[in-house]
């Protein structure tokens, strides 16, 4: 009965100490990926200042009430604009940032291509 | 001819990506936030300051009234440069003042407020700052002009002289 009432205990408490690591690593990825706004070149997750640890709390609260990682950018991006986050939305201010590197690739490979597959052939 | 295409390709290509970095490079690096937005005000629900009572976003505006809803601290020194303005608005009867006592021990708040005398018709408290982050605030001072629960100026810093008259002159 002891051992019952122990592995109750022990199961319960290993399942909440889960949770809430799941929820601190939801909170931290999504910290990380917003830029605190009055401190240059910090993100929320590794500045201190005032604005970031209310924000870090503020999104504890929003995952809290079920809002998903999604749900809770756009709600900070309605309130503080796109620069807010880290990763750039594609949209049309933002394609040539998104497509450029993938052009410059296959020109790249293209170049590669002609330069020496083809001379050899 | 088909030997030149390739270096004719790459150099336009090479022409443009310099400009538009070139022109990137011009570009301010510093966040300027945008002040005159119509934005709808966010719904929340805040602790009065004296009470301790909750109340929320809809008791405290009421329509086809002007608000300055006003974020401030007693540890803020801008604060302090800000109060005489303040005092100067509060006496307009056309609009309401709305203090929010932003990450401040009460203690502080109320000496803050008897030293200088107090400005606000309603002061809540915004203990962990969050509700500052519903309201897209980035620290404090700062200011909100409210009119038929929208936010129709936004003040990001002490208010100055210059905001006042702007203020004085939307309220008119």
């Amino acid at each position: 009965m002891k051992l019952l009432k122990f592995l109750t205990i022990f199961f319960f408490l290993f399942n909440f100490s889960f949770l809430n690591a799941q929820s601190e690593n939801e909170s931290n990825k999504i910290t990380k990926n917003l830029r605190c706004l009055i401190c240059q070149g910090q993100s929320i997750y590794d500045s201190d200042s005032e604005f970031a640890n209310s924000l870090k709390i503020l999104v504890k609260e929003k995952l809290e009430e079920g809002l998903n990682e999604k749900q809770i950018y756009d709600f900070l991006k309605d309130k503080y604009g796109e620069w807010i986050l880290y990763d750039p939305e594609f949209n049309k201010n933002t394609y040539f940032l998104w497509l450029l590197p993938i052009f410059i690739f296959l020109l790249g490979g293209a170049i590669i291509f002609k330069l020496f597959i083809f001379r050899k052939k | 001819m088909k030997s030149k295409i390739l270096p004719i390709i790459l150099f336009v290509i090479f022409i443009t990506v310099f400009f538009i970095f070139y022109k990137g490079l011009q570009n301010s690096n510093i966040y300027i936030p945008e002040n005159n937005i119509e934005k709808k005000i966010p719904s929340f629900e805040v602790k009065n300051f004296a009470s301790n009572k909750i109340e929320n976003s809809d008791q405290i505006f009421e329509h086809n009234k002007f608000y300055l809803f006003n974020i401030w601290a007693s540890w803020c020194v801008p604060c302090r440069e800000e109060h005489k303005y303040l005092m100067k608005l509060s006496k307009e009867n056309k609009i309401q003042l709305i203090g929010i006592n932003y990450k401040d021990k009460y203690r502080n708040a109320k000496n803050f407020l008897d030293e200088l005398n107090n400005p606000y018709d309603k002061i809540y408290t915004d203990e962990d700052g969050t509700i500052s982050i519903e309201w897209g605030a980035y620290g404090v001072p700062e200011s909100f002009l409210i009119y038929n629960r929208k936010i129709i100026k936004k003040i990001i810093g002490p208010i100055n002289k210059k905001s006042l008259l702007e203020i004085k002159d939307i309220i008119k």
